[in-house]
């Protein structure tokens, strides 16, 4: 099955079937997701209204490192395979990964004024969160400054790999780090969430945007493999022209 | 809903806003970026570059 | 393999105290942002030494990030690195050794003098001993973090900024821990210092065999 669909060709037909289907299950589920986050879940007691950027928050957070997951998974095909489809599933995965990392800074910055006083805490998470948005910028940075696709492909690969072991390593050292430091109230986040009334809507935006980070990477997949197919044809006709010339 | 989200409610919807406004802008790029790659490839082939079919399988 | 080793270290060093090398250059750049900073914070001496051994360490790490762009690049662009690849020792042990000239250079030195750099930022003598046995044991982390940097960054023109934009991230827990263990203050300085050897022998294993690959992939 993996391999029939590591096909290019397969892939492009299957994906172009999965990919309205999961465009409408997020936008189904994300509308299912924002009715309950507003208008069938109670505030919470202690974070009061604000607990509805949790929403998402919280998916936000997940994705980021779903995504890290899947580029890295990918690396592993580029490097040991050396998978086309690998490659062109890496370079997808990296600027989606990198918005949605973004959004759960923004998201978590703006749920910390109103419950913290201040936009930022050098809170453990929020900074582990920070550095993993920078080692997206440095991923995006290599991407854009090697040009040959798959010669980057395999220089972005052992990035992401050794990104994959350092993440862990600052996780440690920025828990470390901050109990260290420990002055300031540090308010936990994720820890008031257990109200089931609260884990339902909660639920239904995860979905949501796992479908529509899935549906962007499919779409950004085929993007990606028609982008390749027009550098390969441009460089064939500029041979021919070339010897048409000589 | 909107009226009772309160004295927070600039920051609440400061994120959603942000946030549509990046999965927007996901989408937009998305978007774009296949057409410009649809045309680019529609017009070597019309150039005759190659034929369609022969290339397919290989990435 | 030993041979090869040495002979690289000793060819790496001549390069590099060589006029317009990284060496002594990077020692002056210390001098210089250590210098800076009080510029920027004001001449509050308890500040300063309250926050000396991070001065010492950020400029240790600034320092490090200057002379990585050259590290592979020039043996990459005059086609020795080719002939590196080629010879029968393994490519990791020619990282290795270029990653320790490089060390030698640069992060040595900075261990070395820290001591009398520390005085400019008034840190008491226990603090100057502490930060700058931690340089020590640390600064090889920042260079061996830098040589996977350097090597995935070796094609390209000008890599230097993109060296520091891929490399910076994974310095960070070798820079928390290199500065709680340069403050004698801190009651669990003696933890981040072995924590931070812990970081310096997993980031040479990690650094030589991702370098390697990076660059026999760049040779493709």
């Amino acid at each position: 099955m993996l391999t029939r669909l590591a096909n290019p060709a397969t892939f492009m037909r299957v994906s172009g079937y999965a990919l309205p289907v999961l465009a409408v299950a997020a936008a189904l589920l994300g509308a299912y997701g924002l009715y309950l986050a507003f208008l069938a879940s109670p505030a919470d007691y202690q974070q009061g209204e604000t607990v509805r950027i949790m929403y998402i928050h919280v998916p936000a957070a997940w994705l980021s490192l779903l995504f890290y997951s899947i580029m890295a998974v990918s690396a592993l095909g580029t490097l040991v395979w050396r998978h086309p489809l690998a490659d062109v599933s890496q370079r997808a995965a990296a600027p989606i990964g990198a918005a949605f990392t973004l959004v759960c800074l923004v998201t978590g910055s703006l749920w910390g004024k109103p419950m913290w006083g201040t936009y930022w805490v050098w809170d453990a998470r929020l900074t582990s969160v920070l550095v993993l948005f920078l080692m997206y910028c440095g991923i995006l940075t290599l991407w854009r400054a090697l040009d040959d696709p798959g010669r980057a492909a395999r220089a972005v690969a052992i990035l992401t790999l050794v990104g994959a072991v350092n993440i862990p390593i600052v996780k440690f050292s920025v828990e470390w780090w901050s109990t260290l430091h420990q002055g300031a109230s540090v308010f936990r986040v994720g820890g008031p969430l257990v109200d089931p009334a609260m884990l339902r809507p909660l639920f239904a935006m995860a979905l949501a945007f796992t479908c529509f980070g899935t549906a962007l990477h499919l779409a950004g997949m085929r993007t990606e493999i028609l982008r390749r197919r027009v550098r390969r044809l441009t460089l064939l006709q500029a041979e021919r022209l070339e010897r048409a010339a000589a | 809903m909107m009226a009772e989200a309160g004295r927070h409610a600039v920051f609440i919807w400061s994120a959603y806003g942000i946030t549509t406004v990046i999965a927007v802008a996901l989408v937009l790029r998305a978007v774009l970026d296949h057409r410009a790659q649809r045309r680019a490839l529609a017009r070597l082939e019309a150039a005759g570059a190659a034929a369609p079919g022969q290339e397919t399988g290989r990435v | 393999m030993m041979r090869t080793f040495l002979a690289l270290v000793r060819r790496d060093l001549a390069l590099a105290t060589r006029v317009g090398g990284a060496g002594g250059l990077s020692l002056v750049f210390f001098l210089m942002v250590v210098t800076l900073i009080p510029f920027g914070l004001g001449p509050d001496l308890n500040l300063l030494s309250r926050i000396g051994p991070a001065i010492l360490w950020i400029a240790g790490v600034l320092a490090t990030l200057i002379g990585l762009d050259r590290l592979f690049q020039a043996d990459e662009e005059d086609g020795s690195l080719d002939l590196m690849r080629l010879s029968p020792a393994p490519f990791e042990v020619v990282v290795l050794a270029k990653a320790t000239a490089h060390w030698l250079a640069t992060g040595l030195p900075l261990a070395v003098f820290a001591p009398l750099f520390g005085l400019l930022v008034a840190l008491e003598p226990a603090a100057l001993a502490r930060t700058a046995l931690s340089l020590l044991i640390g600064t090889p982390a920042l260079t061996f973090a830098g040589a996977i940097g350097a090597a995935l960054a070796a094609s390209i023109r000008r890599g230097g900024l993109v060296i520091a934009i891929l490399v910076v991230p994974l310095m960070v827990p070798t820079l928390i821990f290199g500065v709680a263990a340069g403050d004698p203050t801190n009651p669990a300085s003696a933890q981040a210092l072995t924590i931070l050897a812990a970081l310096t022998l997993a980031t040479g294993a990690i650094g030589c065999i991702g370098a390697a690959a990076a660059l026999r992939g760049g040779g493709e």
